[in-house]
C-alpha cells in the first residue's frame, strides 16, 4: 500500500513536471528571439524523464538489493547459538523471521529468538522503506529542477527523448531473450547435476527406462536405469503418425481454401478450421482416451488385431487433427503469397488449374510449407497434455503403432508430480528430458525459421 | 444477336479477303460495374505485328486478354461479342481454353520465370501439351525456341540453372522461349519491355521483328516509338473504345481522328 502510495506520487510529480516543462518552453517560445529546436511537448517529456527515471531507477535496485542487506543484518544481530546452527537450520529460522515479520503476529514463533529477530526484521523494513522514500523522492526532485534549467532553445529534446524510448524498447526485448537465457541455464545446471550421477552415454544410448529408484539403502525395489532411447522412440512414433494425419490433411485444405475456395466460403470455413487450433488441448485429452482408444480398440478386436487402449495410434491420431491447423494456416499464407504473375504465365501456356498448383505453385511455395511442416513437428514432438492423458506410462521400445508408448513429456509430467527430492536422479532425470527436448525443439525451430526467410527473400 | 453479326459483317476489307487471323466484332467487357471495353470491331492480320496504344486504362491490356481468354481468370469479368481465330469462335462452349492457350501464347508485362531450371521454364510447355516424344526431341525443342529467342549463347552453359537468376531482359527473353516452345500461332505481349533497360529493350524489340515471320503477334505499349518501330498496323484505344486502325506509317504520319494526333504528339496521355 505505502509502494503504490510511493509510484503514485512519482507518477503525479512527473506528470506536474511534464507540464511545467512544456510551459516553460512554450513561454520560451513566445518571447524568445530563438526558434525551439522542438516541439513544446518534447520539451515537457525530457523534464518529467529527467524526474520519473532515476527516482525508478533507484527504487529497482532498492528493492532488489533490500533482502539480502536484512538478511545480512539480522543474522549478524542474532544470538551466538543460533549463529552457530548449521546452513540449512539457520536458513529455515530465517524464513520463519520473514513470515513472522511479514503477519506481525508473534503467537506462533517457536523460539524467542525468532521473535526478536523478526521485531528487528519489521523496524529494519520499515527503515529501509522510509529511506528509500525519502531518497527517491529528492532525486525525483533534483532530477526535475535539472531537467527544467536545462531547457533552453538549443536543447535537443525531440532526439534525447527518442533516445530514451529507444533504450526503452531494447530493455524489454533483453527482458524476453535473458528469461530465455535463464531457462536454458536452470535446464542445464540441472542437468548437469543429472549427468555427475548418471553418464551421458547410457542417457542417450541405453534401451531401458525404469526411473524408480530405492529410497533407503534396505528398500526392495529397482535401482533405476536411465536409458532414454525407448522415450526418443515413443515420442518419434507418436509424431510420425501426427503428422501423417496433419501434413496431407493440412496441405490439402490449405490447397483449395487458397487456390478453389470462393471468398464466401473461405471467409467462413477458415475461421472455422483455425478453431481447432483453439480447442484446450486437454479436450483434446479426453477426445482421445475417451472416443478414438476405445474405438480403435474395438475395432481391432472385430479383425484380430491387438491394439491397446493406450494405442500410439489414438495419442498420434488426435495430435495429429490438432496439428491440421498449424499445417493449414501456414500453407495457406505461404501459397497465397505466391506472386500471380506465375500463375498467369502457367495458365497462358495452357495449363491447367491442378497442372498449374502442382507444377508451378506448389514448387514455388515449397521452402516455405516444409518450414510451416518443421514448425508443427516441434510443436508434436513439445505436445503434452494428450499425451500425458492417452499415450502410455510405461516404456517400450517398439515401432507398433497399436502397442502403448511413451514420451519423454509424458516422463517429464509423471516424475515431477507430487513430492520431490531434489537430489535423486530420478527427479534430475526430467531436466536431463526437458534439455534434449529443449534442444530438438530449438534446432527445428532455428532451420524452420531460415528456410522460410530463404523463401521470402526470393519475391519480395 | 443481330448486333454482333452486324458488326460481323463491318469488319474491313482485310477479313473479307481472309487475311485475318483473328477478328473482334462488337466486343464488350464488363469488370463488375465497369464497362472496360465498349463495342470493339477489330481485325488482326496474320504475320504481322500489330500494337495497341492509348493511355493508362483505355483498355488495350483487356482487349489482349480477351483474345487468349485470360478475364476468364479475373472474378466478375464479363465478355460479350464475338472473337473468331481462324474463324472459330473462341468463347464457343465447345472450345477448350487450354488448346485455345496452346495456339494464343503470351508474354506479360513484368518477367514470370517459374522458380525452376532455365531448361524445365522452357520445357514446361512442351511436356505439359506433350508435343516431344523423347527427351532428344524435347531438348531440341528447348535448344530451338530459346536459338529463336535469342537466348541461347547466352545461357548454354548453364541451362541447369535456376531462371529467375537471370537478368531482367533475359528473364523475358526466356519468356518469350517459354511461349514460342508450345509453337503457338498467335504471340500476345503485354507490354513486354516496360521491366526493361534500353538495351535488353532493342534486343527484345529486334526479336519481336524476327519472330514476325513465324507467328501473328499482338503487342500493347506504352511507348509511341516502339509502336512505330516494331509493328505494321497499330490500333489507338481511348476510354474503352477503338478510336482509330489503320497501318502503322499512316497512324504515324497522317492519323484520321483528332484523339490519335493528340495521343501520338504527346498532348496528352
Amino acid at each position: 500500500m505505502q509502494f503504490l502510495t510511493l509510484v503514485a506520487v512519482l507518477a503525479l510529480m512527473s506528470a506536474a513536471v511534464y507540464r511545467m516543462g512544456r510551459g516553460r518552453a512554450q513561454a520560451l517560445a513566445v518571447t524568445g528571439v530563438h526558434r525551439l529546436h522542438s516541439l513544446p511537448s518534447y520539451y515537457g517529456y525530457y523534464v518529467a524523464l529527467w524526474c520519473g527515471l532515476p527516482a525508478v531507477l533507484l527504487i529497482a535496485g532498492w528493492l532488489s538489493c533490500e533482502p539480502y542487506i536484512l538478511r545480512a543484518l539480522v543474522v549478524g544481530a542474532l544470538p551466538p547459538e543460533a549463529k552457530a546452527l548449521p546452513a540449512a537450520r539457520l536458513s529455515l529460522l530465517m524464513n520463519e523471521v520473514r513470515q513472522l515479520a511479514a503477519s506481525g503476529d508473534f503467537r506462533f514463533s517457536s523460539s524467542p529468538i525468532a521473535t526478536a529477530a523478526a521485531e528487528q526484521y519489521r523496524v529494519l523494513r520499515a527503515n529501509s522503506f522510509g529511506a528509500m522514500a525519502v531518497i527517491a523522492l529528492s532525486l525525483a526532485i533534483v532530477g526535475g529542477f535539472y531537467g527544467m534549467r536545462s531547457i533552453s532553445p538549443k536543447l535537443r529534446a525531440r532526439n534525447r527523448v527518442e533516445a530514451a524510448v529507444k533504450v526503452f524498447l531494447v530493455a524489454s526485448s533483453t527482458l524476453a531473450i535473458f528469461t530465455t537465457i535463464g531457462i536454458v541455464l536452470s535446464l542445464l545446471f540441472e542437468s548437469l547435476l543429472f549427468f555427475d550421477k548418471i553418464p551421458l552415454t547410457q542417457f542417450l544410448f541405453g534401451l531401458d527406462w525404469s526411473p524408480q529408484t530405492a529410497m533407503r539403502a534396505d528398500q526392495v525395489g529397482a535401482s533405476g536405469s536411465f536409458g532414454a532411447v525407448p522415450l526418443f522412440t515413443g515420442t518419434l512414433l507418436i509424431s510420425v503418425i501426427a503428422m501423417l494425419v496433419a501434413v496431407p490433411i493440412g496441405l490439402l485444405s490449405a490447397i483449395y481454401m487458397a487456390e478453389y475456395a470462393n471468398p464466401r466460403f473461405r471467409s467462413v470455413a477458415k475461421p472455422l478450421l483455425e478453431m481447432l487450433a483453439g480447442i484446450p488441448t486437454v479436450v483434446y485429452g479426453f477426445f482421445a482416451v475417451l472416443a478414438v482408444a476405445p474405438f480403435l480398440r474395438n475395432l481391432g478386436q472385430s479383425i484380430g488385431i491387438p491394439i491397446a487402449s493406450e494405442s500410439a495410434l489414438a495419442t498420434g491420431l488426435v495430435m495429429g487433427v490438432m496439428i491440421i491447423p498449424f499445417i493449414s494456416s501456414l500453407s495457406d499464407d505461404v501459397i497465397s503469397a505466391v506472386p500471380d504473375s506465375l500463375r498467369h504465365g502457367a495458365y497462358g501456356l495452357g495449363a491447367t488449374r491442378s497442372e498449374t498448383i502442382r507444377q508451378v505453385v506448389i514448387p514455388a511455395a515449397l521452402p516455405g510449407i516444409i518450414g510451416g511442416i518443421l514448425l508443427a513437428v516441434s510443436r508434436a514432438i513439445g505436445e503434452t497434455m494428450i499425451v500425458v492423458m492417452a499415450a502410455g506410462l510405461s516404456a517400450h521400445l517398439t515401432a507398433n503403432p497399436f502397442a502403448s508408448v511413451t514420451t519423454v513429456t509424458v516422463q517429464i509430467v509423471s516424475l515431477l508430480v507430487g513430492d520431490q527430492e531434489f537430489d535423486s536422479p530420478k527427479t534430475l532425470s526430467a531436466f536431463a528430458l526437458g534439455l534434449v527436448l529443449f534442444l530438438v525443439t530449438l534446432a527445428l525451430n532455428v532451420v524452420a525459421l531460415h528456410v522460410v526467410r530463404k523463401y521470402r527473400e526470393k519475391y519480395d | 444477336m443481330s448486333t454482333t453479326s452486324d458488326a460481323y459483317l463491318r469488319q474491313d476489307a482485310d477479313a473479307a479477303a481472309g487475311m485475318a487471323k483473328i477478328t473482334a466484332g462488337d466486343v464488350n467487357v464488363h469488370y463488375g460495374d465497369k464497362h472496360a471495353l465498349k463495342g470493339i470491331n477489330l481485325a488482326i492480320r496474320a504475320n504481322e505485328v500489330t500494337a495497341l496504344i492509348g493511355p493508362s486504362g483505355c483498355g488495350k491490356s483487356t482487349f489482349l486478354r480477351c483474345i487468349n481468354r485470360m478475364n476468364d481468370l479475373i472474378e466478375g469479368a464479363r465478355v460479350t461479342g464475338l472473337i473468331t481465330l481462324d474463324r472459330q469462335d473462341i468463347y464457343d462452349r465447345e472450345l477448350d481454353v487450354v488448346q485455345l492457350r496452346a495456339r494464343v501464347g503470351m508474354v506479360f508485362q513484368k518477367p514470370n520465370p517459374f522458380p525452376k531450371s532455365i531448361y524445365d521454364n522452357v520445357a514446361y510447355g512442351p511436356r505439359l501439351h506433350g508435343l516431344a516424344h523423347s527427351t532428344a526431341d524435347l531438348e531440341e525443342i528447348v535448344v530451338t525456341s530459346l536459338e529463336r529467342a535469342g537466348l541461347y549463347d547466352e545461357v548454354k552453359d548453364r541451362l541447369d540453372e535456376p531462371g529467375t537468376g537471370l537478368s531482367g531482359g533475359q528473364q523475358q527473353r526466356l519468356c518469350i522461349a517459354r511461349a514460342i516452345a508450345v509453337s503457338p500461332e498467335v504471340i500476345l505481349m503485354d507490354e513486354p519491355c516496360s521491366a526493361l533497360d534500353p538495351i535488353a529493350t532493342a534486343k527484345v524489340e529486334e526479336l519481336i521483328d524476327e519472330l514476325r515471320e513465324n507467328f501473328t503477334i499482338v503487342i500493347v505499349t506504352h511507348s509511341m516509338q516502339q509502336a512505330a518501330r516494331v509493328s505494321q498496323r497499330t490500333a489507338f484505344f481511348h476510354l474503352g473504345e477503338l478510336v482509330e486502325v489503320g497501318d502503322t506509317e499512316q497512324i504515324f504520319t497522317n492519323p484520321q481522328h483528332k484523339l490519335t494526333q493528340g495521343y501520338i504528339t504527346g498532348r496528352f496521355g
